[in-house]
């Protein structure tokens, strides 16, 4: 259960990373190479979903291993845990935090554009969450490959966030400044 | 009745997925909005589609980030409203 639990949050939190990369690049309106946007839109949904199937394995796991000591109570409310409280908390609030982007995005419909983006918008803050909560609470930072991949997936984040913020973000920004062909 | 593709122009943001769903019905203009072929004034708003397209005017309609399109089953569009520039 241990070693399944501690693969389960590795394989969640790197499908997350896509996640987040994917929705960004879906934002942009850019199609990727031979993917159509609406193909990006559905794979940055359905990565997100798998990685919340991964996530839900990762906790229940852990919730049935002897060594992590994890207690029901600890799914909702954060740090409360019996081993490195805070950096518990942080995986419990990146939960709570990712099960509700997860439900308003499959509710879109129903809540509306503006609800949905609310709450969508807190994607940004997740992401972090989860990394600190890996870096802080993870038995394998000091091995090779966990680093490689989180400081991969933090160079990678990073650098979607500058492109989103730069002004020739959008496809269509270039005539949307005023300079049509 | 015929279906129409509502496209709801206060929300819609010209990201592309409708005109990659329906090529055949919808280009983009340079700002990326959505452009119905061959149709002018009120039918570039409730675009009619034929019942080959209905299929993908229904993804388009779910995938739509901005939600801004609606499909008028079987109703007629409003028709009562002057579109200004007409």
């Amino acid at each position: 259960m241990w070693a399944f639990g501690r693969v389960s949050g590795f394989v969640s939190l790197a499908l997350f990373t896509g996640s987040v990369l994917l929705g960004i690049l879906n934002r942009s309106g850019r199609p990727l190479m031979v993917l159509p946007r609406f193909s990006i839109s559905l794979l940055h949904g359905n990565i997100a979903l798998l990685a919340t199937i991964f996530l839900g394995l990762h906790v229940g796991s852990l919730l049935l291993d002897s060594f992590a000591k994890l207690n029901p109570v600890d799914i909702v409310v954060p740090f409360l845990g019996s081993f490195q409280p805070f950096w518990q908390g942080l995986g419990t609030v990146a939960l709570d935090l990712v099960l509700a982007v997860v439900v308003t995005g499959l509710l879109r419909h129903r809540i509306g554009q503006r609800s949905f983006k609310a709450v969508h918008w807190l994607s940004y803050g997740v992401w972090p969450v989860a990394m600190a909560h890996a870096l802080g609470n993870g038995t394998d930072v000091s091995s090779g490959w966990f680093l490689l991949l989180a400081a991969s997936s933090a160079v990678a984040v990073a650098a979607a966030l500058l492109w989103r913020l730069s002004p020739s973000f959008l496809e269509t920004s270039h005539a949307r400044q005023g300079n049509l062909p | 009745m015929k279906t129409h593709l509502h496209i709801d122009w206060t929300s819609c943001d010209g990201r592309g997925l409708c005109a990659e769903l329906l090529p055949g019905v919808l280009d983009r203009d340079d700002w990326g909005y959505p452009v119905a072929r061959g149709k002018v004034g009120r039918e570039r708003t409730d675009v009619p589609l034929r019942d080959a397209d209905r299929e993908a005017a229904r993804e388009a309609v779910f995938l739509c980030p901005r939600l801004a399109l609606s499909l008028l089953d079987g109703k007629a569009p409003e028709t009562g409203k002057q579109v200004p520039g007409q």
